[in-house]
C-alpha cells in the first residue's frame, strides 16, 4: 500500500510539472495546457499505455486531467467491441459519466450556497 | 471570483512575462500536484476498503469525490489561492477541472440559474471535454476501422 502512495506522488506531481514546463516555457494558455493533456491521456491508451500507468501509479494517473481523455477513449472502445462503430458513439461517456456528472451537480450546488469572491 | 485565469489570453500570458522563475514553479507543481494525487491515492483506498470497488473501478468515484472537495474549497475561495501559488499543479488535476466549472456557476449566479448557471457552467471547462470526446472519438473510430478490417 505505501509504494501505491509513493508513485502516486511522484507520478502525479510530475504530470503536473509537464503542465508547468508547457505554461512557463512553451508559452501555452492553461486552457492550452489542460487540452492537450486531454489529448494526450487519449493518445497514450490509443497505445495501450495509459493503464499499466494507472497500475503502477493508481491516483496518479488517474486524478491529473490527462485520466478523462483515457477513460473517453476506453469507454468508446469497449462499446465499439460490441457495436462496432455506433458504439464509439454510445460508449463515449461511459466510464467518464461520475467526472462530467459530479462536476454539473456539485458546481450546480455550489453556484447555490457560495456567495462570489470579490 | 474573477477566476479568468484558465481563459486568460496569450497576450495576458505574456505581458505577465517578465521573469518566469521556471524551476521553482516547477517544483511547487510538483509539490502540489502530489499531494493532491496522493489525497486521492487515500480516496481510492477508503473506497476498496469501505465500498465494493476494485482497483479497476475505483477511479471514477474517486474523480467524482475530488470533484466534491474541489467545490468546497472554491467556494470559500481557498481553491483559487492555490491555484495562484501551485500553477500547474493545482489546475492539472480533476480538481482544478472541478474549480473552472464550479467556479463559473458561482461567478454567473447574478445573472440567474438558467442563463448563468446553466450557460456559463462549461465556460472554462469546455474545451477539456470538447478536445477529450473529439480526440477520443478519432482514435477509438481508427481503432475500430482498422480492427474491421483486420489490420490489429
Amino acid at each position: 500500500m505505501v509504494p501505491m502512495f509513493f508513485w502516486a506522488f511522484i507520478v502525479g506531481g510530475l504530470i503536473c510539472v509537464i503542465g508547468q514546463l508547457m505554461m512557463d516555457v512553451l508559452k501555452m494558455t492553461p486552457a492550452h495546457t489542460l487540452s492537450t493533456l486531454v489529448v494526450s491521456g487519449a493518445v497514450l491508451e490509443a497505445f495501450g499505455l495509459y493503464e499499466p500507468l494507472i497500475d503502477f501509479a493508481g491516483a496518479g494517473a488517474t486524478v491529473p486531467i490527462t485520466s478523462f481523455g483515457n477513460a473517453l477513449l476506453h469507454g468508446a472502445m469497449q462499446e465499439a467491441e460490441k457495436h462496432g462503430v455506433i458504439g464509439v458513439m454510445t460508449g463515449m461517456f461511459e466510464v467518464t459519466s461520475s467526472g462530467i456528472s459530479a462536476a454539473i451537480i456539485f458546481g450546480f450546488i455550489g453556484a447555490l450556497i457560495f456567495k462570489p469572491k470579490a | 471570483m474573477a477566476d479568468h485565469w484558465i481563459t486568460q489570453s496569450k497576450a495576458a500570458a505574456d505581458a505577465h512575462e517578465l521573469k518566469r522563475p521556471v524551476l521553482k514553479n516547477c517544483i511547487k507543481a510538483f509539490l502540489v500536484g502530489g499531494i493532491i494525487c496522493t489525497i486521492g491515492q487515500l480516496v481510492t483506498l477508503l473506497l476498496m476498503l469501505y465500498f465494493p470497488f476494485t482497483e479497476q473501478t475505483a477511479g471514477n468515484p474517486t474523480v467524482a469525490i475530488m470533484v466534491f472537495f474541489s467545490m468546497l474549497l472554491t467556494g470559500f475561495g481557498l481553491y483559487h489561492k492555490l491555484g495562484q501559488f501551485a500553477g500547474a499543479g493545482s489546475a492539472v488535476p480533476v480538481t482544478g477541472f472541478g474549480n473552472a466549472v464550479v467556479s463559473a456557476a458561482i461567478e454567473h449566479r447574478s445573472e440567474g440559474l438558467v442563463l448563468g448557471v446553466g450557460g456559463n457552467i462549461f465556460k472554462l471547462a469546455g474545451s477539456v471535454i470538447v478536445f477529450g470526446v473529439i480526440s477520443a472519438f478519432i482514435i477509438a473510430l481508427i481503432k475500430t476501422v482498422l480492427f474491421q478490417l483486420g489490420v490489429i
